[in-house]
């Protein structure tokens, strides 16, 4: 294998791992076969596997999760696409209401071990409809897990993860991240689901992160630490489930937190992980929690736009230095 | 089909009935809490098309859908208890009317958001393809459900990979409130939208226990044949209304007295009657059936009410509810 990896290429080799080891995982999606992907992260499964196996579906999004649901309640690992995160809204009656759902209303009979991939998430101009992170929809449903990895190798241990998950996992590839590069994977890679990972460690600020947060508040870091700031980096890694414990014990060596969220501040997964902090890590704190989120507004086609409304190293550098100052 | 046989279909129609009267009953009672959606008067539809399914066929219903659960393997015991709460509930008291569910049987689940089961069936079929079962999967589902979009999506990826599956639609000319013919712009909601989507649609008497098991037993061997999917739609009628709130007072009388002469219960006792059984035997279905859901109605009764830590458990496969590590 190659020094580096790609992110979308992980994708597709994370998939591929679990295939071969696993012949109940069959793939569903629009354009995943011949075509490899829009974002060409289904690249050559179905060469290798089949038509068998790698299913193209029509512009039907219920159906395609609807089906994935069918299939998981019936022996098999689905591992469904739908092609960008904003179109999980016209599935939605299966993630909110369906598949969360049907194990804890049928009194654990049934199990549904499938995995919803999409990519998440703007900074590449695609406008209102094509770029919002929406990891903030999964979470206010109680029954979906959520994941969503920064790093390439993340990708194929948490796509292993996810897969071989019986419960239901919405797994969110960012869109900004396809083209970035990193170690590649050992054979046999697999990433906990629920384990964070402290990515720098810092004795001054904690900042969390997901998936496309995860490098501006490296960058951020490397700033702040040119003025004496040192900061410490928890990459969550998933929402649910949430570590917790992870960002308490960070809290615990810096008693200063922010976390970095593109979601849109109004329901966002910050919010969620500050009043578990305010809960039971309040005694840590020496000040104010801030969180950098995305503006609560659709998102704006030109870079200059969208650059205000999303997260950025500058807005985070510059939270950072309001708290050091407290 | 042989007086053997019908006489089985019968019994178990009449276990249906009985239950359904006993889930009535119960409601007015305050034994049954939140609402109940009954089918008596569509019995034939679930025993036609259960009797002429492999006990391995999947299954997939709506709120709507006691009789279904009951004629796919649950006893009104399990059925009475979830909806009276109890611990022995068939759904541990965790699903209630609208969602029995027998799995280990087929029965995959009672649906409440309406026609979202549709898609669930066409990936049961299609996991029956992949691992080459020849299992079948059926959705039944109201007339209602024809005017959403998973329905056409469902039909429309069921024919293009071919699917063993089969959509059996009970149109009780009721969408809730409303007739079907004022909001629907075809006059067989579901049959007649099948040759849209490619796939053969008929219509059955879904009073006829007879007729639709004769029509569900040839078009399960033709999709068990890779012929693909298909529409039944089976026409029927709900002697209440739509749930427990509805006294359905909007449904014209002569239109009730006209669909209770045609009950399902009645045509399979003349049925019998043409067949050569006597009424005694007939007598002796009716007071078995009776039995059951009497000893039913008492053990459901007698059932202790959930151990409330029940309720943080069963969200994970691990049996937890923990959203944290």
């Amino acid at each position: 294998m190659a020094d580096v990896i790609t992110y979308r290429d992980a994708v597709a080799e994370g998939i591929a791992r679990e295939m071969r080891r696993d012949a109940s995982v069959v793939c569903l999606g629009e354009d995943i076969a011949a075509a490899g992907g829009v974002f060409k992260t289904t690249t050559g499964l179905l060469e290798e596997f089949g038509p068998g196996r790698v299913w193209d579906t029509p512009i039907s999004e219920q159906a395609i999760v609807g089906a994935a649901m069918g299939a998981a309640m019936t022996g098999m690992r689905p591992v469904a696409e739908i092609m960008f995160s904003d179109f999980l809204a016209c599935c939605w009656d299966y993630l909110a209401n369906e598949i969360p759902k049907v194990r804890y209303m049928t009194g654990g009979q049934v199990t549904v071990p499938l995995v919803v991939r999409t990519a998440n998430g703007g900074g590449l101009g695609f406008g209102a409809q094509h770029s919002q992170a929406t990891e903030n929809w999964a979470l206010t449903v109680p029954g979906l897990k959520i994941a969503a990895p920064a790093t390439p190798a993340d990708v194929v241990g948490m796509l292993a993860a996810a897969i071989r998950s019986d419960d239901p996992v919405v797994f969110f590839e960012h869109k900004g991240l396809f083209a970035t590069k990193g170690p590649p994977p050992p054979p046999g890679h697999v990433v906990e689901l629920g384990r964070a990972a402290v990515v720098r460690e810092g004795a001054d600020v904690t900042l969390v992160a997901l998936a496309s947060t995860v490098p501006l508040p490296l960058k951020a870091a490397g700033v702040l630490a040119g003025e004496g700031i040192e900061a410490e980096v928890v990459d969550l890694r998933c929402l649910v489930p949430l570590d917790a414990a992870t960002v308490l014990a960070s809290l615990g060596r810096t008693s200063r937190l922010v976390t970095v969220e593109e979601n849109p501040y109004q329901g966002g997964w910050g919010a969620t992980v500050v009043s578990v902090v305010a809960d039971e890590g309040f005694t840590l704190l020496d000040a104010p929690v801030r969180r950098v989120a995305g503006e609560c507004v659709p998102l704006p086609f030109a870079d200059s736009l969208e650059e205000q409304v999303i997260p950025t190293v500058d807005k985070i550098v510059t939270e950072v230095r309001r708290l050091a100052a407290y | 089909m042989d007086a053997t046989a019908l006489l089985d279909r019968y019994e178990r129609m009449n276990v249906i009935r009985r239950t359904e009267k006993a889930a009535h009953d119960l409601f007015l009672q305050g034994l049954v809490k939140g609402t109940t959606h009954l089918a008596a008067g569509q019995e034939a539809i679930a025993v036609g098309a259960s009797a002429a399914l492999r006990p391995d066929d999947y299954v997939f219903a709506t709120y709507r859908g006691h009789h279904h659960a009951l004629a796919r393997g649950a006893t009104p015991e399990e059925c009475l208890a979830e909806l009276m709460s109890r611990a022995t509930g068939l759904c541990k008291a965790k699903g209630g009317s609208m969602h029995l569910t027998k799995a280990a049987t087929g029965m995959l689940g009672s649906y409440a958001i309406v026609g979202s089961h549709l898609p669930m069936a066409v990936g049961a079929a299609w996991s029956a393809r992949l691992r080459g079962t020849e299992q079948l999967a059926v959705a039944f589902f109201g007339d209602g459900a024809t005017n959403i979009g998973a329905f056409h999506e469902s039909l429309n990826l069921a024919a293009v990979w071919k699917l063993p599956v089969l959509f059996v639609c009970e149109n009780n000319l009721y969408m809730e409130y409303t007739p079907i013919a004022d909001v629907t712009a075809v006059p067989r909601p579901a049959a007649d939208r099948a040759p849209a989507h490619g796939i053969p649609g008929e219509v059955v008497d879904g009073n006829d226990v007879v007729a639709v098991e004769e029509a569900v037993g040839r078009l399960a061997r033709r999709a068990r044949a890779g012929d693909g999917p298909s529409v039944l739609e089976a026409e029927t009628y709900r002697h209440f209304g739509h749930s427990r709130a509805d006294p359905a007072a909007y449904r014209p009388a002569e239109e009730v007295e006209r669909w209770l002469k045609h009950d399902p219960l009645d045509l399979a006792r003349g049925r019998l009657a043409e067949l050569g059984v006597g009424e005694e035997t007939v007598a002796g279905a009716d007071e078995r059936a009776r039995a059951v859901v009497e000893r039913a109605v008492e053990a459901a009764k007698a059932a202790p009410p959930p151990d409330p830590r029940e309720a943080l458990t069963d969200v994970w496969a691990d049996g937890g509810a923990a959203w944290r590590t």
